[in-house]
């Protein structure tokens, strides 16, 4: 699903230099739920961001099922992250002003789909969030973990290949984090591959691979026994 | 272009709009100024051209009042300070001789310009009012309102008669209230004439005002004694000419007639009520002018301020523009969102402007239609809508391509970082 192969990034700050990926080799298959970890600084969100198109790499290549993601115009790295990737933020990036069912049919507005279906959609992904009774109020409205769960039906709503969550649990306390785990581990189970950046250890335990990210270098890659939320909520 | 017509564009925008009530409200206000003030100006000038126009509407425009006075420069064996006295047969000759005239009257007058007004007896009833010796066409050049029965005519003139036609004054005065003074007789100089007609004061007389009395030229003439002579005369031109010139070949001709100093001009009084009138026409137009220069100036400076204040919003909404992006929004669907906003509101505040303008010429018509003030039906012509609307849409685009430019150049990785 993923293929990365010599993954090289940096920064300019000022007139330094900041070399952030030195060199990323990294290869995800469909279905996988990979956890990237690693303190901060060490380029997990950069690697994050370059595989969810929102950033571009210097040197190295990125495929995205089997589409090679290079020197792409802002039109179609627009329609290529509509197509195929869902985003969930550590902040949740719900837009305050639309109620759940809006935020969630956001993804649809942009692929053109009709309003009765995004409709349709944005209630039925709600609804499997177990958010239905919700749909109609505001972020503001919601609970942490509530939102949390509507950006993850709004990164399911567009049905991505991939789903890319950026320190998904990182504004949540322990508990509302194991629920939001839980939901990922049942979206992963019928197939759905998740990419996971956190750095919390019983978090990255709850996929079933831990990619450790050292100063712009893998450290390790090993997969793991998964650890089900749903034991611990 | 699709995408303008789709109800999804627009709940979007509607959606943005309605989420920010008071930032629209004081994004709108420029425009709704601008144009409130652009129909207003225009309404007002139309209203005063229409009050010029109804006002004038009664009398020939293009004309001169002229008559003689003393002379001022002693010429061919003339002292000054000579009295002019004209006569009608100038008249005839001005008529002949001078090009683009379109008719000349002679007048006189008793009781105006010092003298005695002559006695008028009704009865026992008597009053001193003005009288004047007029040819029908005087009607041409301020048309007298009758309220009863008719004004002089060239039958009158002919046979001299001893008609005359009185004004509403003169009805109230030497009349019972329920009297109808029309085919009954009064004095006036001692001469019994059978009155004709009742006049309205209208808003252009000059000196009749509603208390004079019309009679003809001719029966003038013998009645007063006055001989070939005038007290003035009334010059009208066709429409299209130039009356300052023929007020000069006029004065010309009568120097030479009455072996008058070239450049004496003490020698003829005359007012030019075509120079006047091409001054207020002057006026209204400078008015209308200066209306839509202010009017589109100010749209221009609204339609700045809601680009402007959009920009601010778009730095404001960047986080959101962010999340838009990363859910897929491509460059053009938020650029147009944006500038669709832009056009939406400054459309929106336009007519909001344009209908207060125009209950706000309504009120001012109505609040003027009592009083003695030239105002009339003051309106704003189709074409100048149609003007400020599209200066509204173009301006309005243009303006939104600024904040638009802004929205898109904000990656959304840059958006999204901000917290």
């Amino acid at each position: 699903m993923i293929q990365i192969k010599e993954l090289h990034k940096s920064y300019r700050m000022g007139s330094n230099s900041l070399h952030v990926l030195k060199g990323i080799n990294l290869d995800i298959k469909e279905g996988e739920f990979v956890s990237i970890m690693g303190s901060s600084g060490s380029g997990k969100s950069t690697l994050l961001n370059i595989i969810g198109m929102l950033d571009e790499a210097d040197k190295g290549s990125y495929v995205l099922d089997n589409v090679p993601i290079k020197n792409l115009s802002e039109k179609k790295a627009a329609i290529y992250r509509n197509k195929f990737l869902g985003f969930i933020f550590q902040s949740f990036n719900l837009i305050n002003y639309k109620d759940a069912a809006e935020n969630v049919a956001l993804p649809l507005y942009y692929q053109g789909i009709s309003r009765k279906i995004r409709k349709e959609k944005a209630l039925y992904y709600l609804e499997k969030v177990g958010l239905a009774d919700w749909a109609h109020h505001l972020p503001s409205e919601l609970s942490g973990g509530q939102k949390q769960r509507v950006a993850i039906a709004r990164a399911l709503a567009s049905e991505p290949k991939v789903l890319l969550a950026d320190e998904p649990t990182g504004a949540l306390d322990t508990k509302t984090s194991y629920e939001v785990m839980d939901f990922l581990q049942g979206i992963n189970d019928e197939g759905k591959t998740i990419l996971v950046v956190t750095h919390e250890e019983d978090i990255a335990h709850m996929t079933k691979r831990i990619v450790m990210l050292k100063d712009g270098v893998i450290e390790q890659d090993k997969f793991v026994e998964q650890v089900r939320a749903s034991e611990h909520v | 272009m699709k995408f303008i017509f789709t109800r999804d564009t627009w709940q979007e925008i509607f959606g943005t709009i309605r989420k920010n009530k008071l930032r629209t409200a004081i994004t709108i206000i420029g425009v709704f100024w601008g144009i409130l003030l652009f129909v207003g100006l225009q309404g007002a000038a139309k209203g005063m051209e229409n009050g010029f126009d109804v006002t004038f509407k009664d009398l020939a425009t293009n004309s001169i009042f002229l008559w003689g006075q003393q002379t001022g420069i002693p010429y061919g064996g003339y002292n000054r300070n000579r009295n002019i006295q004209l006569e009608i047969s100038d008249t005839y000759r001005i008529a002949n001789q001078i090009e683009g005239v379109q008719f000349v009257a002679p007048r006189n007058a008793r009781g105006l310009f010092g003298g005695a007004a002559p006695l008028v007896v009704n009865d026992m009833k008597s009053e001193n009012y003005k009288v004047f010796g007029d040819y029908p066409i005087i009607d041409n050049v301020s048309k007298k309102k009758l309220r009863k029965g008719r004004f002089l005519n060239q039958k009158d003139i002919k046979d001299s008669r001893k008609i005359c036609v009185i004004g509403e004054r003169v009805e109230r005065e030497l009349f019972e209230k329920d009297e109808n003074p029309v085919g009954q007789y009064i004095k006036i100089n001692n001469v019994y004439f059978q009155v004709v007609g009742v006049y309205k004061r209208n808003n252009t007389d000059f000196f009749e005002g509603d208390d004079s009395i019309f009679i003809p030229f001719t029966t003038f003439k013998k009645v007063f004694n006055t001989g070939n002579r005038i007290g003035w005369m009334v010059i009208a031109g066709y429409p299209e000419e130039d009356i300052v010139a023929i007020e000069e070949k006029t004065k010309e001709l009568l120097k030479r007639r009455y072996t008058v100093h070239p450049n004496d001009e003490r020698a003829f009084g005359a007012a030019n009520f075509g120079e006047m009138f091409g001054k207020i026409t002057g006026f209204v137009k400078g008015l209308k002018f200066t209306a839509l220069i202010v009017g589109i100036a100010t749209i221009l400076a609204g339609v700045i301020a809601i680009g402007n204040i959009l920009l601010i919003t778009v730095k404001e909404r960047t986080k959101e523009i962010g999340i838009r992006r990363a859910l897929g929004a491509k460059p053009n669907e938020i650029r147009g969102q944006i500038i669709l906003e832009s056009v939406f509101l400054t459309l929106v505040a336009g007519l909001l402007g344009m209908t207060v303008g125009g209950l706000s010429l309504k009120l001012l018509n109505n609040f003027t239609k009592g009083l003695d003030f030239p105002f009339i039906n003051p309106t704003v012509s189709l074409e100048y809508i149609g003007l400020a609307i599209a200066i509204m849409v173009i301006l309005g685009t243009l303006i939104g391509l600024i904040p638009a430019q802004r929205a898109v150049s904000i990656r959304p990785i840059e958006a999204l970082r901000e917290e």
